[in-house]
């Protein structure tokens, strides 16, 4: 007994030395920056603009893994493809023949509007699809056993993509409204990613009135917390999951939009970077928390923008920049040692999974 | 004809034999309670009626129509709701909320308006706390709080397991005077309870439930006479 306690010491001593470590590090390398000024004000707005365009997409991305693990309790590996999926499909069969013709810069909004309908249509379809022929017969099944299901899901929508509509990299046309940037704070800001931010708002003020204020969204809460008691009142339990992963799904293919016309590419392996780091963020903002995965989005953005630069370059590594991946990362491992319930989650021992 | 009907109800977990050919009726506008010890099976009996288990074999028949084919957010807009043990109550949305989603399997307005302001009377305390996040009710509040969200249901059969569990003596009257409030205006009720004392005091009828089995079946009164049930559950020599 005894024995036992000196050793928890021990790692909680470790812990805290690395933490330590780590704010020291982090405290120094700031101090430094800050000291040596590399960067003009105006390049730190433009990181901080950089952060909020990638962190609004990590955001809507990450809503899926939140309002999924909030009513299953399980991590689904396989949104990422969802977010690929309906940008893909409506890059290949939409986007493109309407850049071929013109008709997308003749008609730009109507265009974008058919576009991210196109691809809510596709996740939501392929999110359906997978909860019901990968997930749904597994629902009672020990937990590891979906999460490693939803592994095989990823896979096989990569694949199936690649198979069907190639492996190379697929441009996404330009349009000519969103080309450029305008004056805004003191710089220039892109204008996709003006439009990335303003979506994404409408997105989340949307999703938070579904959720709060609808009778669905009020369903899928009660859900959530007690599946039982939820079907006590008349809901239809599996159907509210359904919808569950439909809503996510539907945030990660106007992410997905957001994502082409930032970077001007598809392809199908594109899920995959974008997931993890949703992930990260949902885990980071308080996995179940729909506010959390917003947070924690935007938390995550702006840390991979400013990061390198404020903690890495002083320190004398050499390409600091190259390290934003890495960064993120170590922020996962970092918050499930510290926080593991995440900025805004309540600890996972008070959830009755 | 009546209202519920079991019959020889057998019903598992996993190789669990729970329920031992359970038979019960339940009559339209009574009041009938099921007392026993616990892991007699109540609780059990319970999820057998709304669905959540489905008996192996034996019937679940309501209003002359067997239960089996449907699941338990069907059995809802039969007019079964049910009181779950230890109050069930979703802790993270708020008192309303927490009744809108009694009022799920209903789609008239009005009539839920009519019932919120109903459930309010009953339960002014509800009222006052209308946008509270129900996980911070005291006890007895949320025992009110699932009491008064099966009622927003507008059932025709209320199934109540434990209501008074863990509640004051005061509170204890009081969630009993509720009770048959509710029934004097239509409402039929099965009752589960400890409180042995106070459940034959109101109903009408009982069952005692004995490691899965009836063992006795008879009038309250003819109940609270009995000598097995004084010493078992009324605690008396
Ligand atoms: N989910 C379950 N899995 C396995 N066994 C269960 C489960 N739920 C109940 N049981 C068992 O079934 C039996 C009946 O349980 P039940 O909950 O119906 O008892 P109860 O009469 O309601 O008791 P209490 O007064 O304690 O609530 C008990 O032996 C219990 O251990
Ligand atoms: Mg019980």
């Amino acid at each position: 007994m005894k024995k036992l306690f000196e050793k928890i010491e021990y790692i909680d001593l470790f812990l805290w030395l690395i933490r330590a470590a780590i704010i020291i590090i982090v405290i120094w390398g700031t101090v430094a920056t800050i000291l040596d000024n590399p960067y003009s004000t105006r390049q730190w707005t433009d990181f901080v603009i950089f952060g909020v365009a990638q962190g609004s997409m990590y955001a809507l991305i990450a809503i899926g893994y939140t309002l999924v693990y909030g009513v299953l309790f399980m991590i689904n590996f396989a949104h990422g493809e969802f977010f690929m999926s309906g940008i893909m499909t409506s890059t290949v069969f939409i986007a493109g023949p309407m850049a071929a013709t013109g008709f997308l810069n003749r008609h730009p909004i109507i265009s974008l509007l058919i576009i991210a309908l196109f691809s809510m249509l596709v996740s939501v379809g392929v999110a359906i699809l997978t909860e019901r022929i990968a997930y749904k017969p597994l629902r009672k099944a020990p937990r590891l056993v979906p999460l490693i299901t939803a592994i095989g899901a990823s896979l096989f929508w990569q694949n199936f993509y690649r198979g069907m509509l190639g492996s190379n990299v697929k441009p996404f046309p330009q349009f000519d409204i969103l080309a450029g940037s305008i004056p805004l704070l003191g710089t220039q800001v892109l204008k996709t990613h003006i439009a990335v931010v303003l979506v994404t708002i409408i997105m989340l003020i949307g999703l938070n009135f579904f959720i709060m204020r609808t009778k669905t969204g009020k369903s899928i809460r009660a859900v959530s917390e007690d599946k039982d008691v939820a079907a006590l009142m008349g809901i239809d339990v599996d159907r509210a999951i359904t919808i569950t992963f439909a809503t996510g799904a539907a945030m990660a293919g106007i992410a997905g939009v957001l994502f082409a016309l930032v970077f001007r590419q598809v392809h199908f392996f594109m899920g995959f970077t974008p997931g993890i780091k949703a992930f990260t963020a949902a885990v980071l903002g308080g996995i179940g928390s729909v506010p959390g995965a917003a947070i924690g989005g935007l938390f995550l953005g702006l840390f991979e923008s400013i990061g390198p630069s404020l903690f890495l370059q002083s320190l004398g590594i050499p390409a600091f920049n190259q390290l934003k991946d890495v960064i993120a990362f170590i922020m996962l491992v970092l918050v499930l040692i510290f926080r593991p319930q995440g900025i805004l989650g309540e600890p996972l021992a008070e959830k009755k999974a | 004809m009546p209202m519920l009907e079991l019959n020889d109800v057998h019903a598992y977990y996993g190789n669990i034999h729970a329920l031992k050919g359970i038979s019960i009726t339940v009559e339209e506008g009574e009041i009938v309670t099921l007392i026993g010890a616990n892991g007699a099976g109540k609780t059990t009996t319970l999820r057998t009626i709304t669905g959540l288990l489905k008996p192996r074999t034996g019937s679940v028949i309501l209003d002359g129509e067997d239960l089996a084919p449907y699941p338990a957010h069907k059995i809802v807009y039969k007019g079964v709701a049910m009181v779950p043990e230890g109050r069930g109550i979703f802790s993270k949305l708020t008192v309303r909320e927490n009744l809108d989603m009694g009022a799920f399997s209903r789609s008239d307005v009005d009539g839920i308006k009519q019932d919120l302001e109903r459930a309010y009377e009953l339960f002014p305390r509800l009222k006052e706390r209308e946008s509270q996040i129900s996980g911070t009710l005291s006890g007895g509040e949320q025992q009110m709080l699932a009491t008064a969200r099966a009622l927003m249901a507008r059932p025709r059969l209320m199934l109540m397991d434990e209501p008074s569990m863990g509640l004051a003596p005061v509170l204890v009257e009081s969630v009993f005077d509720i009770i048959q409030e509710i029934n004097k205006e239509g409402t039929t009720i099965l009752l589960v309870e400890q409180n042995a004392h106070m459940a034959l005091q109101i109903a009408q009828r009982g069952y005692v439930l004995q490691t899965g089995e009836i063992v006795l079946s008879d009038s309250a009164d003819g109940l609270r006479k009995d000598p097995m049930v004084q010493k078992a559950y009324l605690g008396m020599e």
